[in-house]
């Protein structure tokens, strides 16, 4: 007796049942496919947010005014937006970074002010950030079209902007923005220059693409805005950070005092998101395996209810001399055959349905999340299957022979 | 047609002082009392018997599907007594046959496919197609091969039925009411199915109501009330 010819048993039987087996398959495939889902959008959460660092420019060290986090360590936004209320950062301090050389590359300060954009054709609101030139290599900003601040327009204090995507295409929809007027909160500048989109703000983040850089000179004239909201330092490499964060240190230590100032090291901010994200993937998973289980159960229900509507057939063929053993692999092999093709349906699903939603929310299917998903619903289908079978496999040939 | 199994010179079932009690809470029903019997090669024995009196009982023993109270059951000369599942369902393999009387064929597979059924279980895997095409034709089935049971007549599956009795070739037959199920016609058919193969030296056990079927047999064992009363041989 070989288990192939047992296993064509089972398929035929499976295939005998289409619509039972059909709907049996059903619960594994929703389960296998919650499964993937939701560990798609985890995943693609986690890789999101990483690149969301990655663009924000890497070896980056923020300067805060004072503490944005609290005793616990954790970000307080009612924290942060005092110490920004009371900054006592100040350009002249950004400048001093800079000179304070190796392995500090580059200091840029910012301010920050929302504004509305307008020009006869539109108008959009968005952060007004004053800014050096150095912010286009910081954060990793390229103009897209005419170019970003210089130096000269930092010196000359010119009503100079480099526009956003979004407010580009909102002010200037059918125009090239670049040495055109607008006007931010009434006030006439210069469009020199269209960065290109970050594609961010949609989680909650900064809206990237509808910010308005200026000179951090003309900033504090026509907007009156002087206090600096945070200082970006670039470190030579990823292994200076350290040594980055010592001389930024020293040097702010001799201008301020200790608790104006906060030195956030982004890798520590996005090992913590990392942590969260982590968990609630495994989280989401969690509530998915749920479905998984509750697929198993299905499986077992609906091969009790085979084993007694097929009780007839397991006394014949007892009779006809198959073993327990021979009946109970066949009953093995139909869930198992079930409960697998249920699963790569799933797995199938699960990848479709991950790219439908890519382009709403970003999600990336995770192979390890779809190989456990498959050995998950063969192992649900085995697991399962083995009280029925034995069921089965346990009747009396002559009492099975003689139920009606 | 005979293999090593139809040419030992021992009988092939002999049931010696069997007994069956089932045990229905405090009350014990004793369905066959002491009953023994030796069926040689060759034979076409009928038990004949009123509902209850024990003879499906004492069939279900002799094939090897149910287990007696008390007494030894000897296979080939074998005694199965202390053989547990899995060799009794060997023994059922290669050395019984049965037919029933609802024919129990499998729904929704072919008549083919039906009669290889006990090959599956067999340890030999012999490709046994070309010899189930061969006795299906034998038994005018040969044209029917494809088709399911509910596409043929009683007495058509209750031969697919026979032909799947037959097919590894057992050493006797067990025939449970093989006409119960069908008019008169193709009961008359199957039992002319049945006298040929006994001519061809098949040992077949029939348990019957039908006196027609029973005419046939060279041997009548009447049971009553769990006992046998008689045990006539013809001539």
């Amino acid at each position: 007796m070989k288990t192939s010819t047992l296993a064509k048993a089972s398929l035929i039987s499976i295939s005998r049942n289409k619509m039972r087996s059909f709907l049996t398959m059903l619960g594994v495939v929703i389960g296998v496919l919650s499964v993937i889902l939701l560990t798609s959008i985890g995943n693609g959460l986690t890789v999101f947010v990483e690149q969301q660092f990655q663009n924000l420019g890497s070896n980056l060290l923020i300067v805060t005014p004072g503490e944005i986090v609290n005793e616990e360590g954790q970000f307080s936004g009612d924290q942060a937006a005092l110490s920004f209320a009371t900054s006592k950062l100040t350009e002249d301090d950004s400048k001093a970074l800079e000179l304070a050389g190796f392995p500090i590359t580059l200091a840029v300060p910012l301010t920050g002010n929302n504004g509305e954009a307008r020009t006869p054709e539109g108008k959009r609101s968005g952060m007004v950030v004053g800014t050096t030139p150095g912010y286009s290599e910081a954060r990793n900003t390229k103009a897209q079209k005419g170019r970003f601040l210089n130096e000269s327009d930092l010196a000359g204090n010119r009503k100079v902007v480099v526009i956003g995507s979004k407010i580009a295409e909102k002010l200037f929809p059918s125009s090239n923005p670049v040495g055109q007027l607008m006007t931010i909160n009434g006030r006439r500048f210069e469009v020199i220059g269209v960065a290109e989109a970050k594609a961010a703000g949609s989680f909650g983040g900064p809206d990237i693409d509808s910010f308005m850089y200026v000179p951090i000179t003309t900033a504090k004239i026509a907007f009156g805005i002087d206090k600096v909201m945070e200082i970006m330092v670039q470190s030579a490499s990823k292994d200076q950070l350290d040594r980055t964060k010592t001389l930024i240190q020293t040097t702010l230590a001799k201008r301020l005092d200790e608790k104006d100032f906060a030195i956030t090291d982004q890798s520590e901010i996005l090992k913590t998101i990392q942590t969260i994200l982590s968990t609630l993937t495994a989280g989401l998973a969690g509530i998915a395996a749920i479905s998984l289980v509750v697929g198993g159960i299905g499986i077992m229900n609906i091969m009790l209810v085979a084993v007694s509507e097929r009780t007839k057939e397991i006394g014949l063929r007892k009779a006809l001399g198959a073993t327990p053993n021979n009946i109970m692999i066949q009953f093995l092999i139909e869930s198992a055959v079930i409960s697998t093709v249920g699963g790569l349906i799933g797995i199938i699903l699960g990848v479709l349905g991950t790219i439908a939603i890519k382009p709403f929310f970003p999600a990336t299917p995770a192979i390890n999340s779809i190989l456990l998903a498959f050995a998950v619903s063969l192992g649900t289908g085995i697991v399962f299957g083995v009280y029925p079978a034995r069921k089965a496999a346990a009747l009396s040939p002559i009492e099975a022979l003689r139920y009606e | 047609m005979s293999t090593q199994k139809n040419k030992s010179n021992k009988p092939v079932i002999r049931v010696t002082n069997i007994s069956k009690v089932y045990e229905l809470g405090e009350e014990k029903l004793q369905v066959l009392d002491n009953v023994s019997v030796t069926i040689e090669r060759g034979e076409l024995v009928a038990i004949v018997g009123p509902s209850g009196s024990g003879k499906s009982t004492l069939m279900h023993i002799m094939g090897l599907l149910d287990r007696q109270s008390s007494g030894t059951v000897e296979l080939e000369g074998q005694d199965v007594q202390d053989m547990n599942e899995v060799q009794l369902a060997k023994l059922r393999n290669q050395y019984i046959g049965f037919v029933f009387q609802q024919f129990n064929l499998l729904a929704r597979t072919s008549t083919l496919e039906n009669v290889l059924l006990p090959t599956l279980y067999s340890d030999h895997l012999v490709d046994k197609t070309q010899k189930a095409i061969q006795i299906l034709s034998d038994i005018g089935m040969g044209d029917r091969l494809k088709n399911y049971p509910n596409q043929l007549s009683g007495g058509q599956q209750q031969r697919v039925a026979i032909a799947r009795a037959l097919v590894n070739d057992p050493a006797v037959i067990f025939a449970d009411e093989p006409t119960g199920n069908l008019d008169s016609k193709s009961g008359h058919e199957v039992v002319e199915i049945l006298k040929k193969l006994n001519y061809e030296g098949r040992t077949i056990v029939i348990v019957t109501h039908d006196l027609e079927l029973a005419e046939i047999a060279g041997r009548i064992i009447k049971i009553f009330d769990g006992k046998i009363i008689s045990d006539t041989r013809k001539k």
